[in-house]
């Protein structure tokens, strides 16, 4: 029946409709909902959601030892060629040489905190910092060098 | 007790006693002139605020915070800034008409106002066809915005203002007619015999189903005339950059934008009028301890209270609903509002032909 699917479309409708309102009441009256921080007032105390994406870091150990091998593979994911990996060959102690970085450069000035490179990465080398005050007066200090001075390789990362 | 009648009569009487009726008139007139422009000004000042904190707090925002205490200066300084801006008129344009529109919206606003019941006894002019008239006035304010998109000579304003034509020629209809269901059970098109019918109940109470039923299309209707989301296709930030407002700036853009918030205001204030009972109390039926006691709250308290209520009540469907498309809005109106306009009326009628309201 015509009359009776008009009617229940119109029911149907004003009921989503409903439930669309009650989610905005619900966030207007009860503002600890609110996710918004006074950020120069709260410097100190900040608290980052868990995923906010600041900039790519490379994490070392106390021996000052990472994770990367070296593999390009950040650098192909990359859509806006951010990553740039220098690649250099170790000479193993019984002679045999072995890839290593010997910088990854990463230019943050064109990053878009898209975190394609973390998920290509084959070693969890990189990851994504909370770091968010990125300004300088200098446009080459964006461009950095990822990997420690001097850093090398982990064991047992292949 | 001071109320806004009181003080009318005391300046009524003031000015009779020391000058002729002529004179009387015309002063009263300038003062009357005067109060409905500041209130234009206030309530542009307190709906913009509002506004923009409702959306914060639905949007799980904090909204304005910075001007004044707890961010209630926002508007005074938007306005400040507004004011000092250049009203830049495009070489393109039709001079005349592109700066005569922003005042012609702004005159209709202002000529709505006078039916409105602020407080008991308190109107600028009860004419006896109150209802008919702001229906008729109301849907003028499509003329402003027509010769806005017109005489910017840009597609974008053009385009703004042809929906806006198709979307309040077509609400206008449902508009009416559901204002209409009010004038059956009531018998009068008068403003102040309409709040006077309510003084044993609001008619949204005592008019059963029809009358919710018309309340709600009516409130539809109106947020589709006073081109608010999810019915803003005239402006329509998104597509069409602002609509017919695209080419204004400075001062003439806030016309537009304090002509927008009077109309919100003055549909809500017809809506508080028609359904809610104007300034009148909360009554019920005989219970004449309850109804005394409610009289104690001033009547002007009563009527803003109301139509802030259902500005909120706009306001929240605006920061809830996702804008329609032109198709989804032109069915909406024929397909459905005006049907169930038409059936609710009939029904309406029937009730009060057999005498089953209150």
């Amino acid at each position: 029946m015509g009359l009776i699917k008009y009617i229940k479309n119109v029911w149907s409708a004003l009921r989503s409709l409903a439930i669309g309102m009650r989610r905005t009441l619900y966030y207007f009256t009860h503002h600890k909902e609110i996710i918004t921080q006074q950020y120069p007032e709260n410097r100190d105390t900040l608290n980052l959601p868990e995923r906010f994406k600041g900039e790519v870091v490379m994490p070392h150990n106390e021996q000052n030892e990472h994770r990367c091998t070296g593999c390009t593979a950040c650098e192909l994911a990359c859509p806006n060629g951010t990553i740039k990996v220098i690649t250099k060959f170790d000479v193993n102690p019984d002679g045999k040489k072995k890839k290593a970085i010997d910088k990854l450069v990463y230019h943050l000035e064109l990053c878009t905190m898209c975190n394609l490179c973390i998920e290509a990465c084959p070693s969890d080398a990189i990851k994504m910092a909370q770091t968010f005050e990125h300004s300088v007066y200098d446009r080459s200090q964006l461009t950095k060098i990822l990997n420690n001075p001097g850093s090398k390789i982990m064991d047992g990362v292949e | 007790m001071p109320s806004f009648s009181h003080i009318a009569l005391l300046i009524h009487e003031w000015l009779s006693s020391h000058l002729n009726s002529t004179l009387t008139l015309t002063i009263e007139m300038v003062i009357a002139g005067v109060a409905v422009i500041s209130l234009f000004a206030v309530l542009g000042l307190v709906l913009v605020i509002m506004e923009r904190k409702v959306s914060a707090w639905m949007q799980i925002r904090l909204g304005p915070n910075r001007v004044g205490p707890r961010g209630m200066l926002q508007s005074l300084a938007d306005t400040l800034k507004l004011l000092v801006k250049e009203g830049l008129t495009p070489s393109g344009a039709d001079k005349f008409l592109f700066n005569l529109a922003p005042f012609i919206a702004m005159i209709i606003a202002m000529l709505l106002m006078a039916p409105i019941a602020f407080a008991k006894d308190f109107q600028l002019w009860d004419l006896n066809i109150g209802i008919l008239y702001v229906s008729a006035l109301s849907s003028v304010t499509v003329i402003s915005i027509l010769m806005a998109g017109w005489s910017s000579n840009n597609k974008f304003s053009l385009m703004g203002a042809m929906r806006s034509g198709a979307q309040i020629v077509s609400y206008e209809l449902s508009a009416g007619l559901s204002a209409l269901t009010i004038i059956v059970f009531t018998g009068s098109l008068q403003v102040s015999d309409i709040i006077r019918s309510q003084a044993n109940g609001w008619w949204i109470f005592k008019g059963h189903i029809p009358a919710l039923i018309a309340f709600i299309t009516f409130i539809i209707a109106v947020t589709a005339e006073t081109n608010r989301a999810p019915f803003d296709l005239a402006e329509a930030e998104s597509e069409l950059t602002a609509g017919f407002h695209t080419e204004y700036s400075g001062m003439k853009f806030a016309l537009f934008f304090l002509a927008e918030y009077v109309n919100v205001f003055i549909a809500c204030a017809i809506a508080a009028t028609l359904f809610l009972g104007g300034w009148m109390p909360f009554h019920v039926g005989t219970w004449h301890a309850f109804n005394h006691v409610m009289d104690y709250i001033p009547s002007s308290i009563w009527f803003f209270g109301k139509t802030f209520f259902l500005i909120f009540i706009i306001m929240w469907f605006r920061w809830t609903f996702p804008r329609l498309r032109i198709d989804q809005l032109l069915n909406l109106e024929w397909k459905y509002l005006l049907p169930i306009t038409m059936v609710n009326l009939l029904l309406t009628t029937a009730i009060v032909i057999l005498g089953w309201h209150f």
